[in-house]
Formats: structure tokens, sequence, C-alpha cells
């Protein structure tokens, strides 16, 4: 998820870090809250505050929660609790139709996430509304928390599920830059159909023995020698 | 009461342009008259309550009041994690508008009984609770809503609800809407207040004077003003909702050590018994006879 993060925020959004609330920025929901320890270092990297903030994460009185915290400059939306973030998201796009407003929504998913019943009333309605400037992106590393995506429920055919709502699909190798990039940069007319799209990752990419690892959803490096080696592999050693 | 609500959300919509109406897919003959005066600030969301409400808090986010609307349950515990997360955490202009408090939807069965949406709701993070007594109060809460755009939920009743009285809401605290100088007080919220009324008759008769009191707005509890039950030895509580976390338990924790305190709600066995609205009243112990059995057992 990381790679598109870094592909969303450093190419393809319109927004001004410095202006947080700038009106006519894009909008981004991530949804799947767990995941914010990447959402805010690409703040951070972004400008949005001092990098040295991240200090604080998940330590008392931060405001740097654990789970994606509207307290940060740059967060539209907390969430944390699965399923929130496409309906509110709906909300955000259909306002921007209504008012004639051109900036685009953009909403990051979980795989285990689309588990959620509230992601398929809100599907089914952003195809209904046509909220063409509403962009979902799936992390689908077939992993969720207690076992494999096709084990728990399984969400094959995905892509098919989301035409069959009424949605355009991009489905892309979510670790090809130029293939995030082409996904969502896009052009997008406010009536056409709202775009998925579905982002094939490997959980713990880049780091051999996180790869495919379900241990690695909870449990970050522990030690400092794991840590330099996470680092060596990602290309970022000392 | 649901009439009182358009109509009046009506007058709030031509003067505040913020105002947006979703529905659950119910308001027929009820909300028409907005979605043909404001079909830009009209949505019905269709039946999927945990997406209206989310839908509702991104429109708002983006500088609209919401107003959802659907029946008892269906806005408030189908959703009441959205409500409490996408709504009042992010303190976000969003009421929330249940029609058919209590049993106004009678023999239409248990699922339709709002009967713990008050417990549910009371909870939460800044957020307002107000239940008119009658299409009056219900008039005044909608315009004190839309002037004071917040986390908020609006209890009403169904149809043909009587004028319980003629005084406009109070929003500070418990509002005198029958005074006979009595010893007791009976302190009613919602559309079963007319229970109380039509007992302070009976029991002015009887010659046993009461004060009757309208609490319009339960939350939060910080805003409401009790210090008017204070003058009473005895208070009765009567509200069509279940004891736990309802205006009884609400009003025991404000008053503190008050001597003298009965709470007449829906028993959480009623839900096995079937009936209109008025016969679950009497099965349930809320209609004006129990009040004034209730009053007479205090004194």
């Amino acid at each position: 998820m990381a790679d598109l993060l870094a592909v969303l925020y450093g190419d393809v959004l319109n927004h001004k870090p410095h202006d947080p609330l700038w009106p006519a920025r894009d909008r981004v929901i991530l949804s799947k809250g767990h995941s914010t320890a990447v959402l805010y270092a690409i703040l951070a990297e972004m400008d949005y505050f001092p990098v040295h903030e991240l200090e604080q994460y998940g330590k008392d009185g931060s405001r740097f929660l654990t789970h994606v915290s509207h307290k940060v400059p740059g967060v539209e939306f907390s969430t944390g609790s699965l399923g929130h973030g496409l309906p509110f998201g709906c909300g955000k796009a259909l306002a921007a139709k209504r008012q004639g407003e051109l900036w685009r929504t953009y909403v990051v998913l979980s795989d285990g996430e689309l588990d959620e019943g509230s992601n398929w009333e809100a599907i089914l309605f952003a195809g209904h509304h046509r909220l063409g400037r509403l962009t979902a992106i799936i992390d689908y590393n077939k992993i969720q928390s207690f076992g494999s995506v096709a084990d728990v429920l399984d969400l094959h055919p995905l892509a098919d599920k989301f035409r069959a709502f009424r949605w355009e699909v991009a489905e892309i190798d979510g670790h090809d830059t130029s293939q995030i990039r082409e996904a969502l940069l896009v052009a997008r007319d406010p009536d056409a159909p709202p775009l998925a799209v579905v982002a094939h990752t490997v959980k713990g990419k880049g780091v051999d023995f996180m790869e495919h690892q379900l241990k690695y959803h909870y449990s970050p490096p522990r030690t400092a020698e794991q840590l330099s080696e996470v680092l060596r592999q990602l290309g970022r050693g000392e | 009461m649901r009439t009182a609500f358009i109509e009046q959300l009506l007058v709030e919509a031509r003067r505040n342009t913020r105002i947006f109406l979703v529905v659950g897919d119910l308001g027929y003959s009820v909300v028409e008259p907005f979605a043909a005066e404001f079909p830009d600030r009209f949505l019905n969301a269709g039946v999927a309550e945990q997406n209206m409400t989310g839908v509702a808090a991104g429109l708002a986010s983006e500088g609209y009041h919401v107003f959802t609307y659907s029946i008892g349950n269906f806005p408030t515990l189908r959703c009441l994690e959205q409500i409490r997360n996408d709504v009042c955490y992010h303190r976000l202009p969003v009421t929330v508008v249940a029609v058919g408090a209590g049993m106004s939807y009678g023999n239409q069965g248990y699922s339709h009984h709002c009967v713990q949406d008050i417990a549910c709701l009371r909870g939460l993070p800044f957020m307002t609770i107000l239940s008119p007594a009658d299409p009056g109060e219900a008039r005044t809460c909608v315009r004190w809503l839309s002037e004071n755009p917040s986390p908020s939920y609006l209890r009403i009743g169904k149809a043909g609800e009587p004028v319980v009285h003629g005084c406009e809401a109070s929003f500070a605290g418990p509002c005198k809407i029958v005074d006979q100088s009595g010893d007791v007080a009976i302190v009613g919220t919602g559309p079963v207040l007319a229970e109380a009324v039509a007992a302070s008759a009976q029991l002015r008769e009887a010659g046993v004077p009461v004060d009757v009191f309208s609490l319009t707005r339960l939350s939060p509890a910080e805003a409401i003003d009790v210090g008017v039950l204070r003058e009473y030895r005895r208070v009765v509580t009567l509200e069509e909702h279940v004891a736990a976390g309802g205006v009884g338990e609400m009003l025991r924790s404000l008053l503190g050590g008050h001597r003298d305190l009965r709470s007449l709600c829906v028993p959480q066995s009623l839900c096995m018994e079937s009936g209109s609205q008025a016969a679950l009243r009497r099965i349930g112990g809320l209609d004006a006879a129990a009040i004034v059995r209730t009053v007479n057992d205090v004194i």
C-alpha cells in the first residue's frame, strides 16, 4: 500500500500541504485505518508537518493515534472501524457533484474490509449515482486479519463484482508505479461511473521474510537488527 | 408530527441553503414537498442506513446541515456506529430524525418500536437529543436545530398526535405545561406526555393537583437544568422507552438523592405483547389511568 499512497500523494493529488483545508483540494480517505503509519509518513514527507513529529506516533497525548486520526494535518476523516470510509467518500463526492466542484475523492480500502456490508451499500450507491469523480483503490493483498481472503470470505472475482455494480475497473500491479500512475491520472467526467482501481499487492512487499506473512499484519520489526535488515532490503540501509 | 416536521424543515430550508434532507426510502406522503422544492438538497439513499449515515456525514463535512430521516430504529440503532464515529466524533452537523417514537407503530410490531434509542444515543459525544411532545414542539425543535447545527437526534411521533400544550419547547430544562400548584411533578418526554396531561385533569377533579413538565431536550445532560424539579417532594417520570438509559434514570441521576421518584417506562416484557399504541400503553402501564394510580400511590 505504501507504493499506492506514494504515487497518489506524490504524482496524482491536487493539494497544498501548507493549506490542508484548501477548498479545491482532492480528498483522500484511508478507510483501512490500521495502515495509518504509512499515511502519516507520507504526509510528513509531503511537508504537512515536520518529519520529527512522527516520533510522537502512538505516545500519550499525541495526535498521531495508531488508527487514522483527523487530528493530524492532511487527514480528512478518522477511521479504524472498517467499512466507514467509502460511504463517507460517497457523501463528499456527491457534495462535489451537487455543487459543481471538480475536485476528486479517493478512498483507499483493504480487501478484508470489503466483507463489511456497508461497503456494498456504498458501492451500489456510487454506481447508481454515477459518482465519476470518486475513485476507490483496493489494496488487494489477499490476506485479511485471520487468514487468507480466499479462505475467510473469498472476494473473487472482485473486478467483476464492481463492474456488476456499475463501476469502471482498472486492475493493476499495485507495486508498479507507472501502472498506478496511469490508473489514477486518467481524467474522470463527473457523470461517468465511479472508478475502482483493484491493485494486486503483496503484503510485506520488498522484505523477503515479511512477504505474504499474516504475522506482519500485526508485528513491526521487533529488534534493531531486524529493522536494519528491513531497511537494507528496501534500499534504505545505513 | 411528521407533517409538522417537514413543514418547518421547508421553512428553514428556504432561508438556510445548507439544509439537506436524506431519506432511507421512507417518507411517502410526507417528504415529497421538500423533494419537489429542493431537488438539489434532497436524496433518497435507498434502504441502506449505514451508507445513508456515512453519506450524510460526508455531505456535512462539505458544508451541509444534513437531516437523515427514517423510521424508529432504522436511522438510529441500525447505523449506530456511523452516528458515533462518522458524525459525533467528527462533530458534524447531521440531525438524525426518527419518526415513530416509542410505540407509535403499535400493531406493526416490535421491529418498529423505538424504545431503546435514547439509551443508545445519549452516550455519544457532542450529541443533542430532542424529543418533542407535540407538533408545536416539533416545529420549535426544527427551528432550533437549524440555528444550532451539530450532531443531533430528533425523535418525533408519527401522525395525528394531539396538541399537548401551547408553549414553545424549552431547551434548557423541564418546561411546565400544566400548573396546578401541586405537590407532585410529572415529567414526561415525547408524545406520551398527552397521557400525563389527561391524567392531570382527572387528578384535579379528584382533588389531587399535580404539575406536568415537558422535557424536550435529553442530551447533553450538562445543558439540562432540572433545578425546578427540586421544589417537588415527589416526581413521576414518563417515557415511551425502556428504563435502562432512559429519562427516568437520567433524572434520578441529575436530581441526586431525590426522595421519591417513580419512573413509568416500557417494561421489557412488552415486546411479547401486540396491540395499538393505546393498547400497549395500557398494558405497559403508561396510560393516563396508570399515571393516576401512580400519583395516588405516591401521595
